[in-house]
């Protein structure tokens, strides 16, 4: 999770990645789940708390977050 | 109550494609900014109305201060208040981290009364009377000076005040661009600044501490920057080779182009304008080239009309719609040239608050003024528009809301949807009072008794 820990993160989505240079933008779900991961938070706990927040159900949030950070790895940010 | 969830994304930002994420000139129908209904923006304030939107202004600013701070250690933007110098749009900009740029004695002031600090201003320009340049010396101001007058102004000041004086000075240079600036400050080519250094060095007055350069205004060629950094860095060690003046700060200007269609321009700006990260990386890559080793002189940039013009929108109303004797199609907006004075060189963007059925066909805008000039667009395709119909029109948030004019009408309401979604008036629209205020009628001219 070290590659995480070096990106800008801005309030609005926006994402440096000050190594490669690129730059990402994501949404308020994406951003929930970025900084959850930067937290060292696991799948799982991501899952509830996207619950407790979000108008969504387990089985739906459980699918995203496994598929966002097919994304992050996409991206090699993970 | 929770909150709506969406599917989270996470979407990669091409060089030079960046704002397709933005699409607007793709898209003809626009209904609402920043989730306010444009219909009930205009219930409330009226049309013609400005509206900015905080979120992209503070985004922008973010996306362009990163840029920048990710490739050097040492970046200030100082917020250049001619672009904009409506409060609102300056104290936002402050609270991200700007200190403040002007030039003219009016910008000055305006800085200090909206509580910036005098060593929070950079004073630029070429008219610096000495009362408000002394006063600016006073407060700590960073002044880069102009022309050798200015040169023996400040050096009086400094007697008076029995201290000596900070200061930078304006180059102008040959960056491979044209027109080249070169009314403003010291020719670099013809020996012309070398020539202001020894004349500093040698008063033993002042004391030159940075560089000051703006190469022009929408620049569509990284390269010049680098040229611009590049020669700025070279003078900056032969003045402290030569005499002993150590250069603290090198200020690059502003002239960064915002996605907006140059007139004359046809590929659309998503083609056309390079993306804010090659301009930074031409800039720092050259810098850090450059400088000596462990040699960080602060990067400051004046960079105005990227930041704020996508922030911006005028939404007007179709007053009518005529046939012109060649055929043509036109329509007259309550919106012209007294509010968008841009205009003289960008083709719009122009939304519709609806969907509109109908054939495309081409026309012309033409603003209220009774003006042959009055033009909003030469050339467009619209479908057959009802009077009534709502043109959203953008980017404006640059040189609009300071150049406009009070001819023949009320300049009109400015309104900022802040980052909750909540409207906040910043300017409100003129009235017949506001206007002659300052008019004096000699009582032997008075009609009504
Ligand atoms: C000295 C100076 N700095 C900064 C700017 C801002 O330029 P831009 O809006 O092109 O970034 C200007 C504009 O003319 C200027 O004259």
């Amino acid at each position: 999770m070290d590659k995480l820990a070096r990106l800008a993160i801005s309030e609005e989505g926006f994402i440096f990645d000050p190594v490669s240079g690129n730059s990402f933008t994501t949404n308020k779900t994406g951003l929930f789940n970025l900084k959850a991961l930067k937290e060292g938070k696991g799948e799982e706990e991501i899952v509830q708390a996207l619950t407790e927040k979000y108008e969504t159900t387990k089985e739906g949030a459980e699918k995203d977050v496994t598929d966002f950070i097919e994304q992050l790895r996409y991206y090699r940010l993970i | 109550m929770k909150e709506s969830y969406e599917k989270p994304v996470i979407l990669k930002l091409q060089m030079g494609l960046m704002n397709k994420f933005g699409a607007s000139y793709l898209k003809r129908t626009r209904t609402e900014i920043d989730g306010v209904p444009v219909n009930k923006l205009i219930e409330e304030f009226g049309s013609p109305l400005f509206v900015f939107s905080e979120k992209r202004l503070r985004r922008k600013y973010k996306e362009i201060y990163n840029a920048f701070a990710t490739r050097y250690p040492n970046v200030q933007f100082s917020w250049s208040y001619k672009t904009n110098y409506l409060n609102a749009i300056c104290a936002i900009l402050q609270q991200e981290g700007e200190i403040a740029e002007g030039v003219s004695e009016f910008e000055y002031e305006k800085a200090r009364r909206l509580g910036i600090e005098g060593r929070d201003i950079i004073f630029n320009g070429p008219y610096k009377p000495s009362h408000i340049l002394e006063k600016a010396i006073r407060e700590q101001a960073i002044i880069n000076i102009d022309h050798f007058e200015e040169i023996y102004d400040l050096e009086e000041i400094a007697d008076k005040l029995g201290q000596k004086v900070k200061v930078g000075i304006r180059l102008n240079m040959d960056t491979g661009i044209t027109p080249q600036w070169s009314r403003f400050g010291f020719n670099l080519e013809t020996g012309q600044a070398l020539d202001a250094v020894k004349r500093i060095a040698y008063s033993k007055k002042l004391i030159l501490n940075g560089l000051h350069c703006h190469i022009g205004t929408f620049i569509l060629e990284p390269r010049a920057y680098a040229q611009e950094v590049e020669k700025m860095v070279k003078f900056a060690y032969q003045i402290e080779d030569e005499f002993g003046f150590k250069i603290e700060y090198l200020d690059i200007g502003g002239g960064f182009p915002s996605q907006n269609r140059l007139k004359g321009i046809y590929l659309p700006p998503e083609l056309a304008v390079p993306s804010i990260e090659e301009f930074a990386e031409a800039i720092c890559d050259t810098l850090l080239r450059s400088l000596r080793p462990n040699d960080f002189p602060e990067l400051i940039l004046e960079t105005g009309r990227v930041i704020v013009d996508e922030a911006g929108y005028l939404i007007s109303t179709v007053h009518a719609a005529k046939r012109l004797p060649d055929g043509t199609k036109a329509y007259v907006i309550d919106a012209g040239v007294n509010l968008l004075f841009t205009s003289f060189w960008y083709k719009f963007n122009i939304e519709l608050d609806r969907e509109v059925q109908g054939v495309f066909e081409p026309c012309v805008i033409y603003g209220p003024l009774c003006m042959n000039i009055d033009v909003i667009d030469e050339h467009t395709q619209l479908p057959p528009l009802p009077r009534g119909t709502r043109l959203i029109i953008s980017p404006v948030g640059a040189y609009n809301v300071t150049q406009w004019m009070q001819f023949i009408s009320y300049r009109p309401f400015v309104v900022l949807i802040n980052s909750e979604g909540k409207i906040e008036v910043i300017r409100e629209a003129e009235t017949l009072e506001d206007v002659v205020r300052k008019e004096k009628l000699p009582a032997r001219l008075k009609l009504v008794q």
